[in-house]
């Protein structure tokens, strides 16, 4: 046989191993309006770049007649491609194929791309799309999937991991998006859950669908689980590449710097945030009006709408922003907000990613359910995140800064590196209200009109410690700024920044309240 | 939830602006959907044995009328392929019980309600 020969057979065997499931698979695969595992990994990926491994790899499973059983590619496609020209590693898993399940030789291919991504300190991304553990093959599909999770560990604050879920995500399999960084989900498409309706049903009598159990909206909205909903696949594409462009390909670089891009006239900054501390904004707004080209790429959008987390650019280096939002719950921090902004805060110190962050809170949420879910240590992670970051940390106070989320809102306590507030800002130990009440207690109980009485107290505490003077006054505040200085100064901030040197002590790894 | 910018929308309806009390500062500010739908605690009635797990009554030991003392069975609760023994909470009087054997129950549940009799 000749080369040419030889290579006409490789082409017609790599034909035939293309078409994963077959046409009657893919049909089914299309109706629920899903994109194949082929045409995703393409999708994301630069044209021609794709580049794929181990597609000839076989199962080896001989229980239950599956030994007569021929499953191209064995359920999942994996290889190595760029994005806007950055190199990652990608696997994606072939429903048409055994439903997507999992056994022994799929896990290995996904395995080895994972070895891959952490050897070549590149991104991971995974596309999951999968019915589950491949029964037939027992034990072996629960060890290939603890060889993924223990991988998604390894390389967790490494490399950048992010998960797509296309499809049922059911079981343990969910494990492996939980470990990795970024979650999108999809509108009608994702379905993540630990146990499915069935289940639930049998066990519990209770009736659910899979759109209501674990559908895309209850991660984005309920759970937190997912960091990015879409309503169709390519827009979530889109969203995977914008992401790409924000991130580093590893924790030894920084992400690639931008063209710098001046903030869009119509956001300005000094007509966002109103005089009077009791009246809501939208952070977002005055984050738009700082950063560049006013382009804020929001994480966790509809969870925990009282912090805000995010990517931005600054003078086209990236930044990692977390602000409260005053437009929601006056913006307290709560046990939700807490872990949104803690973990965020975690990726960006992981990955050299200097963090802005904007105060405007009255505090933490009140309530039994709060104490009783533990917002205590919920509360402690962001503190302990703040604390232990040591890329730049710089803080810019607008207005609120009371008690307890005065010092978790990366103060110069916790080793901010600059903290600026606007003349607005009211840094203090609580509202003036609670504070007054409890100073004059004595003085309101005793005034012949105890109601006029606490007015002109919490009056007087206003004018006398409302205010960005009194942290000033110790160097806990490094400049009282004009708003429409913000940018400027925060530009500078980074760009002194760059060279930053600071280091924890020597320690296997922290114990953080998780 | 709109899946477009919502920030103009939210301007619009400021029907929705509620007010929101902390430390006695009063703010003005939109609900998240979880907080609009959180319950507010109650506490728990000692009297009443709620079911700590969903799963199916496979044996019942007690009697309505049945005096009982702290640590009695009281059912068996199958749940997660084990055979949980409930036993009774406080020392007293069986009241009413709930359930029949191979009735299957959510989690929390009323199991069954006890008169108690403490340092009898």
């Amino acid at each position: 046989m000749s080369l040419r020969s030889k290579t006409l057979e490789l082409l017609r065997k790599r034909e035939q191993y293309l078409q994963g499931g077959g046409e009657k698979a893919i049909e089914k695969q299309l109706s629920m309006g899903k994109l194949t595992a082929r045409e995703r990994v393409l999708s994301i990926l630069d044209k021609d770049s794709f580049q794929e491994y181990d597609l000839f790899v076989e199962h080896e499973a001989r229980d239950f007649d599956m030994s007569s059983k021929v499953l191209y590619g064995d359920g999942v496609i994996t290889g190595t491609g760029t994005i806007f020209g950055s190199p990652v590693c990608i696997f994606a898993q072939d429903f048409t194929v055994a439903g997507g399940s999992l056994g022994l030789m799929h896990a290995r291919k996904i395995t080895k791309i994972m070895d891959h991504a952490l050897k070549l300190r590149i991104p991971l991304i995974g596309i999951n799309d999968s019915g589950g553990a491949r029964i037939q093959e027992g034990v072996n599909s629960l060890a290939g999937y603890g060889e993924i999770f223990f991988r998604n560990t390894l390389a967790s604050g490494v490399i950048p991991q992010i998960s797509v879920i296309l499809g049922p995500c059911a079981g343990g399999a969910v494990y492996s998006p939980a470990l990795t960084d970024f979650v999108f989900v999809v509108d009608n498409i994702s379905k993540l859950f630990i146990t499915g309706p069935e289940v639930i049903k049998t066990v519990l009598g209770e009736e659910i669908s899979m759109e209501d159990l674990g559908g895309a909206r209850v991660h984005a909205e309920l759970t937190g689980n997912a960091h990015f909903f879409a309503t169709s696949e390519h827009e979530c594409f889109e969203q995977i590449k914008k992401l790409i462009t924000f991130i580093p390909w590893n924790n030894s670089r920084r992400a690639l710097p931008f063209k710098p891009k001046e903030p869009h006239k119509e956001f300005n900054v000094e007509k966002i945030v109103p005089g009077d501390p009791k009246l809501p904004y939208d952070v977002r707004d005055v984050i738009r009006a700082v950063v560049d080209d006013s382009d804020f790429f929001e994480i966790q959008e509809f969870w925990a709408q009282n912090i805000v987390i995010g990517f931005a650019r600054m003078n086209g280096e990236t930044i990692g922003l977390v602000a409260n939002q005053p437009l929601f719950l006056a913006g307290v921090l709560d046990v939700d907000s807490s872990d949104k902004a803690a973990r965020f805060i975690r990726f960006c110190d992981a990955f050299n990613i200097p963090i802005i962050t904007f105060v405007d809170l009255p505090g933490y949420l009140p309530g039994v359910d709060q104490e009783h879910s533990g917002v205590i240590r919920h509360g402690a992670k962001l503190l302990y995140a703040y604390s232990e970051a040591t890329v730049p940390k710089i803080t810019v106070i607008l207005r609120k800064a009371y008690g307890g989320g005065y010092i978790a809102m990366g103060s110069r306590h916790l080793r901010a590196d600059f903290v600026f507030a606007w003349p607005s800002a009211e840094i203090a130990v609580m509202g003036p209200e609670g504070a007054a009440n409890i100073i004059f207690r004595k003085e309101i109980v005793e005034a012949a009109d105890p109601e006029a009485m606490r007015k002109q107290k919490v009056k007087e505490y206003k004018e006398k410690f409302a205010n960005p003077y009194v942290a000033a006054a110790k160097g806990y505040v490094d400049a009282v700024i004009e708003p429409k200085e913000t940018r400027k100064l925060l530009v500078h901030a980074i760009e002194v920044s760059k060279e930053k040197v600071n280091t924890n002590p020597h320690k296997k790894h922290g114990v953080p309240p998780f | 939830m709109a899946k477009k910018d919502t920030t103009k929308k939210e301007n619009k309806s400021s029907e929705l602006i509620k007010t929101f009390v902390i430390d006695e500062g009063k703010y003005k500010t939109l609900y998240t959907k979880k907080y609009t739908n959180h319950k507010p605690w109650k506490a728990t009635d000692p009297s009443l044995i709620n079911a700590i797990i969903p799963g199916t009554i496979s044996k019942i030991f007690v009697s309505e009328g049945d005096k009982v003392n702290e640590g009695d069975k009281l059912i068996i609760l199958e749940a997660m392929k084990m055979k949980n023994i409930i036993t009774v909470p406080y020392s007293g009087i069986i009241k009413k019980i709930n359930v029949k054997e191979g009735q299957s129950i959510p989690k929390g549940y009323l199991i069954a309600e006890m008169e108690i009799k403490l340092h009898e």
